[in-house]
């Protein structure tokens, strides 16, 4: 009794899961690991676009050819553009010092991103570049969930050009934060709460939209966006695309063994008066 | 057959008489299990002593396990959890064993411990159980500790980082050295994660069966507490065995090996279908590589640490935050001279003793979700007010043990506001003084009740102690 | 009394029925354990097929490469090396290759898929030392009787050109031919054994 109340409390706490840890309410990812297409289609734009900074050296080729339901040669074929064998890591050839001086920073290996910031907060992000005309921008972009982001629009060809186009507000601003992002249509919606010198309190809603559209519409993009997310959900942790079958049968190994042995106790207990 | 085979009236021969000449094998099966006598209305509660032994056990296989694959480098630590997790055969579900069992340890430990909280089992002559239960308990949270580094995370890092300079705390120059000799580096680096492997595998587990061993011997020495606090040995019919007792085995093998094949199902979820639990079990933050340079926002330890760490907290000062947070564990060795009342189970003491120990556990629980929490003044405020009421329990248990005056109830009252209002004063921020007013109502309000109910109603009435034991 | 009577049996079966559930739950927790102990991912791609070039060797001449943490040589035989093999049949302990040293597609006089090239795994079968390609004919130290072949340096156990042990040396059988396939006349990928004929 007590340790399912305990349980509960736990999964309760554990809910809000589509707050980041700065409270931003995110956009929700619907990651699905058993959609083999979106995860193939993740792959494919993740090494198109994204493998020439970012490593994922914990993943093998042939584990995503197995684990996508990809041929060797279908892996070697549409994935293998920075390597010989279709054993090998999924490396990058950039050199830390080259990435320092060209982004100030290292581009993490995104091995267990997802694990470590969740698949929404990555899937608000990659929707989030916009058009940054700011001269200190090195890219010419910024993101609304991740602000200064040293990171280019790696999908840009992708998706095109967002604009991030502010609400106006009577008054003048004392101080304002992004509190979370929706979707309506084709635009993201950024809700903003702002702080009025006046000490008023309003809540406002800005748009991105998208004003050069790359090769895919709004909505697709979104959609691979998704994918390459999922993707990184699942690159994350492979073993969960076996632990939940293997789960099942445990599970139902135990509950039988259990009665059995609960039959077993009221048996030898008939003694005990 | 030569006379050397033992006749012990149930004239042994053949292999086991072989055996038992020369090694107590049946004495030891009869002593501790097929003649040791139990309380025969063991509950709920009583599975947990069980669980955590085979918990040990499970940590043990899968730790051993993994330190097949593991390497305790700076650098290969963090990749090398990775290549178990993806590369070993079924490496990520030794991994998960072994973190899911880390957090189902300290479970099934408090509610071991809150068991004997409840039925007085900490009481004489059990008083030597309790301090091996506790030095279990001391060892488990520096295994539980050391075992933390070893990921090589954010976290593990961070965490331990915060945690060492803890003892930096203290003063004339001992802290600093101490702190540096834990490390055995400036910062916490790869000397500090190979030393925390050795003790991690080989230290605290040597110590942790050799104290499992000396907790199980002093329980049989004296005999199960029971949910009815009373000695079974009390009451023996002709053949001196307690009337209200039944041989551990088969009784209660049979019935532990129902609560370990629940137990099991239970395990067996969390490890298949939810390891994280939502980032309780594994930390979200410990999925990105130790980096010496950028701190994570919130540093907080595993759940199971919480409730101190918040104590720690809450004291705005560093080094009477560290002993705060000592004394709270170290008071625990001292409840069986602390609480002194004869009567062992909440069954028969009064209804206020109930309430007092509910709202101790409700305390600890509430103060383990304050350690998870970002700092702001009102939660630190409530920290310190629910520390305060944590170490105002044990005063209650004192004062509880025998029915006190009003005038000593009074005495009690007025000594503790000064100490409180003491407290109040040191810290003293007019800033905060609204919030410490309203906060001051919680133990303004616990002293009032716990001290006063029993001089101003009946609410502190124990009940007779039956001679037997009910069901 | 009969209900005892009834009650053991019953006790009796359900602990043999919970003995055998746990035996069975044991048999199945322990695989894990077992398991973990294979070859990781890891392993295997150190392991893995290793790509020969040999459109450049000259005959005569050797090629080494590195399988499974293991030396390998392609050597491209002369004539004269393969007429030597011939004669040395009823020299060598083994001659027909009838211990499993090769797979079956190099369970033949030369050893070999092509008689040209000769692949081998370049460890002693003694204790494992690495032996010297020596072609030359009837060098100094090996004397007037050698044809061509490998020696090997730790304790004189000695190889034809086909990789076949002599007699009189403390090495028991034949260097092994690791299992190999023909990618294309230039190419051999060693690890993966070649389709049946």
């Amino acid at each position: 009794m007590i340790k399912q109340l305990f349980l509960g409390a736990a999964l309760a706490a554990a809910s809000g899961l589509c707050q980041a840890a700065s409270g931003l309410h995110l956009l929700d990812a619907k990651v699905d690991v058993q959609d083999r297409a979106s995860l193939q289609n993740g792959a494919r734009v993740f090494v198109n676009h994204c493998l020439s900074c970012h490593a994922l050296s914990y993943m093998r080729y042939n584990r995503i050819g197995s684990d996508l339901g990809l041929s060797e040669d279908q892996v070697a074929g549409n994935l293998m553009f920075a390597a010989d064998k279709v054993v090998d890591s999924m490396d990058v050839a950039m050199q830390p010092t080259d990435a320092e001086n060209w982004f100030g920073i290292v581009p993490p290996d995104l091995s267990v991103i997802a694990r470590a910031r969740g698949a929404d907060y990555l899937y608000s992000y990659l929707v989030s570049f916009y058009q940054d005309d700011n001269p200190a921008r090195p890219f010419g972009v910024n993101n609304v969930v991740l602000p200064g982001v040293a990171m280019p629009h790696a999908l840009w060809t992708l998706q095109g050009h967002q604009r991030y186009v502010k609400q106006d507000v009577d008054g003048s601003v004392d101080s304002e934060t992004v509190t979370g992002l929706s979707t309506s249509g084709d635009e993201v919606l950024v809700h903003r709460s702002v702080k009025l010198q006046s000490g008023e309190e309003v809540s406002v809603t800005d748009r991105l939209q998208v004003d050069r559209t790359g090769s895919l519409q709004p909505g697709e993009y979104r959609a691979a966006a998704r994918d390459v997310v999922n993707f990184l959900v699942y690159a994350s942790e492979p073993a969960q695309l076996v632990r939940y079958g293997m789960g099942t049968w445990v599970l139902a190994f135990l509950a039988i063994f259990f009665l059995l042995t609960r039959l077993l106790y009221k048996e030898y207990w008939k003694d005990v008066h | 057959m030569m006379d050397n085979a033992k006749q012990d009236g149930a004239g042994r021969t053949g292999m086991m008489g072989w055996v038992d000449t020369r090694f107590p094998a049946t004495k030891m099966w009869k002593e501790h299990l097929s003649e040791y006598y139990a309380p025969k209305n063991f509950n709920l509660w009583y599975y947990f002593g069980s669980l955590a032994l085979l918990v040990l056990v499970m940590q043990i296989l899968t730790g051993i396990w993994l330190t097949m694959h593991y390497k305790p480098d700076a650098e290969y630590a963090f990749a090398s959890v990775e290549y178990i997790m993806r590369e070993v055969p079924y490496g990520w579900l030794l991994r998960y064993m072994h973190s899911t069992g880390s957090s189902f340890f300290f479970i099934v430990v408090y509610l071991h411990m809150f068991r004997a909280l409840m039925y007085g089992s900490y009481k004489s002559p059990r008083e030597l159980l309790w301090v091996f239960g506790m030095l279990l308990y001391l060892a488990l949270m520096a295994e539980a500790f050391f075992g933390y580094l070893l990921p090589w995370g954010q976290m593990s890092f961070w965490g331990a980082q915060v945690i060492i300079s803890l003892f930096g705390a203290l003063p004339f120059g001992i802290g600093e050295a101490l702190a540096l000799w834990i490390r055995g580096d400036f910062v916490v680096s790869d000397a500090t994660l190979n030393r925390f492997f050795a003790l991690h595998v080989v230290a605290l587990p040597l110590a942790l069966l050799g104290l499992v061993a000396a907790h199980i011997m002093a329980l049989h020495e004296v005999g199960s507490n029971n949910p009815d606090g009373i000695e079974i040995k009390k009451t023996k019919n002709a053949q001196g065995v307690p009337v209200d007792g039944i041989p551990f085995h088969p009784y209660y093998t049979v019935k532990d090996l129902m609560g370990a094949a629940a137990f099991l199902f239970l395990f067996a979820f969390v490890v298949f279908f939810m390891p994280e639990m939502g980032g309780y079990f594994l930390e979200h933050d410990n999925f990105l590589p130790a980096d010496p340079i950028n701190t994570p926002l919130h540093i907080k330890p595993v759940w199971y640490f919480t409730p101190y760490y918040a104590i720690l907290r809450a004291i705005p000062h560093k080094l009477t935050g560290v002993l705060a947070m000592g004394v709270a564990v170290m008071i625990l060795f001292a409840l069986p001279w602390i609480d002194r009342n004869p009567i062992k189970s909440i069954r028969y003491r009064s209804p206020l003793f109930m309430l007092l120990v509910f709202v101790f556990a409700f305390t600890f629980v509430v103060l383990g979700w304050l350690g998870m929490q970002p700092v702001t003044a009102a939660l630190t405020e409530l920290g310190l007010r629910l520390s305060e009421l944590y170490f105002a329990f044990f005063l209650m248990l004192w004062v509880h043990s025998r029915d006190r005056s009003g005038a000593y109830m009074t005495m009690v009252f007025v000594v503790s506001a000064i100490v409180l209002l003491a407290i109040d004063g040191i810290r003293y921020d007019p800033g905060k003084a609204g919030l410490m007013m309203i906060s001051a109502l919680l133990p303004l309000v616990y002293f009032l009740f716990f001290l006063f109910a029993p001089v101003l109603s009946n609410l502190n009435q124990s009940k007779p102690v039956p001679e037997r034991v009910t069901a | 009394m009969s209900s005892s009577d009834l009650n053991n049996s019953r006790r009796r079966f359900l602990t043999g029925a919970v003995v055998a559930m746990g035996g069975i739950g044991s048999a199945f927790a322990a695989v894990p354990f077992v398991v973990s102990w294979t070859p990781s991912d890891r392993a295997k791609a150190i392991g893995a097929p290793v790509e020969v070039d040999i459109s450049k060797l000259e005959r005569g001449g050797i090629t080494r490469a590195k399988w499974q943490g293991k030396p390998v040589w392609v050597v491209r035989r002369t004539d004269a090396a393969l007429a030597s093999i011939k004669k040395l049949d009823d020299q060598v302990r083994d001659p027909n290759s009838l211990e499993e040293q090769q797979p079956e597609y190099a369970a033949n006089e030369f050893r070999s898929i092509k008689p040209e090239y000769l692949v081998l795994v370049g460890v002693c079968t003694h204790l494992g030392c690495a032996p010297s390609y020596r072609p030359e004919v009837a060098p100094a130290d090996l004397g007037r009787e050698w044809e061509g072949g490998f020696f090997c340096p730790c304790h004189g156990s000695r190889f034809d050109l086909a990789g076949r042990v002599f007699p009189g040396v403390p090495a028991p059988t034949n260097l092994v031919v690791p299992p190999h396939k023909y990618l294309s006349d230039g190419r051999i990928l060693v690890g993966v054994d070649s389709e049946k004929a």
